[in-house]
């Protein structure tokens, strides 16, 4: 069994769909952090099978809405002294700007580099959003 | 109240306030003449990225015809544009020339960026292959001429769905309003976009989508044309075997409803016939007169005067 200790000040971001712990802790720059940080992938999960989490021995600031973008059942841990004081619930988030980018080519956020990527969203169950500019629709994770 | 507001998407606009417009639109096509000093001391600039013909004539007439001035560029190589400008700054110096702008660009979406650039009112003239509302304007103004309202129609809708400005614009418009159904005539490769789809799901608009487009037409009330591009397709191939499916003439006009109008935005190629162009039901080149009536009631009314 992998032991990975406890954190004794940070963050926990848990519940995590497999596969995509590596995108978000790039999405979060880890890779770049002076502090320790750990990614565990394919950690045992009831509810899906396999899960991934990441741990963050430091207290940063972050914008959680984008982690609903990925997965609404992510639950984000603040911890302190060793236990959780704070378990952040997400949200599919109804409006999101530059966090995603528009893949149409012919979209003006191409061309036009000082605006604002902004996208609506059309379903949250399949969690779809729509560019504000050219409306096309994609489903960003 | 419309004054000082854009029109970037058919959904900009409440139903009432295009009800006020095309309102303006009737009365100007009756005597457009009365008109004739309304906008005296107003000017219209004219900023088209890309090559227009009919859409630009359209608007600088309907300045004119209002007693206006038309300030403007046809195409970007002419302006700062060509140096790296950015639409915002174009637009942003634009506003402190003019009393209003419509604005052509290749890129979907520009015209949303020069309305959050500036406080006049700016009008979407065709933004690439997604949205030309004032052309729906024009389609609306010439439908309710010819059959009184656009409510409980069928309308048919063929050739390319998918890249096709004007086709979603109009879909847009008329999925909210009562009794409306759609007949989605195209080639699988160009059915429409995937945001168009969602509106009309979301509205619960009743459509279809087929390939063939004879045996649909006699249940049509309309039947917009568009345009089969050839740059379009993969392939050679697969264009030549297409093609003739989407084209017009007086044969499949046999097979038309006694009031099923044709309707086309222009420019036309071969997607329709030459030999359909004496049958009354083509309405295609009146279209385009109520083009300018609709467009002088547009500016009337973002600039308050009416």
């Amino acid at each position: 069994m992998l032991e990975i200790t406890s954190i004794e000040k940070g963050i926990v971001i848990d519940h995590i769909p497999a596969g995509y712990g590596i995108k978000l802790f790039h999405l979060l720059k880890l890779e770049k952090a002076d502090y320790t940080v750990a990614l565990i992938n394919n950690a045992f999960s009831k509810k899906r099978g396999k899960k991934d989490i990441i741990k963050i021995n430091n207290t940063i600031e972050f914008d959680v809405e984008f982690l609903g973008l990925i997965n609404a059942d992510i639950t984000v841990n603040i911890i302190d002294g060793g236990k959780i004081i704070k378990k952040l619930r997400l949200t599919v988030p109804e409006r999101v700007v530059n966090i995603i980018h528009c893949k149409n080519p012919r979209c003006v956020t191409s061309v036009e580099s000082k605006i604002d990527h902004v996208f609506h969203l059309v379903d949250p169950v399949k969690r779809s959003y729509r560019c504000e500019y050219c409306d096309d629709i994609i489903i960003p994770y | 109240m419309l004054k000082g507001k854009s029109l970037i998407d058919p959904s900009d606009f409440s139903k009432e306030e295009f009800r006020e417009i095309f309102d303006l639109a009737h009365e100007i096509a009756k005597d457009p003449l009365k008109y004739k000093k309304s906008c005296e001391d107003k000017i219209l600039a004219t900023l088209f990225f890309e090559p227009s013909t009919r859409t630009r004539f359209s608007f600088e007439a309907a300045m004119l015809r209002l007693g206006g001035q038309v300030i403007g560029f046809s195409e970007p190589n002419s302006s700062s544009v060509a140096k790296g400008e950015s639409i915002a700054d174009t637009i942003r110096t634009v506003e402190n020339y003019a009393d209003l702008a419509v604005i052509r660009h290749p890129k979907e979406g520009a015209p949303r960026v020069a309305v959050q650039s500036v406080k006049f009112p700016v009008i979407n003239a065709g933004d690439g292959g997604h949205l030309h509302p004032t052309q729906t304007l024009t389609d609306i103004l010439t439908i309710e001429m010819l059959k009184g309202s656009v409510e409980n129609k069928v309308y048919g809708f063929c050739g390319d769905l998918k890249f096709g400005r004007t086709v979603h614009s109009l879909i847009k418009f008329l999925s909210n309003y009562d009794g409306v159904r759609f007949i989605l005539v195209s080639p699988e490769e160009l059915t429409i976009p995937e945001y168009v789809r969602e509106e009309i799901t979301r509205k619960n608009v009743p459509f279809i989508e087929v390939d063939k487009l004879r045996e649909h037409l006699k249940e049509m009330d309309f039947l917009y044309m568009t345009r089969v591009q050839k740059e379009r397709f993969f392939n050679e191939e697969d264009y030549i075997r297409l093609k003739d499916s989407f084209i017009l003439d007086a044969e499949k006009m046999k097979h038309a409803g006694p009031e099923t109008y044709i309707l086309h935005p222009l420019p036309r190629v071969n997607e329709i016939s030459i030999d359909v162009d004496d049958d009354p039901r083509a309405q295609y080149f009146n279209q385009a007169r109520n083009g300018m009536y609709v467009r002088m009631a547009l500016i009337l009314k973002l600039l308050g005067i009416k």
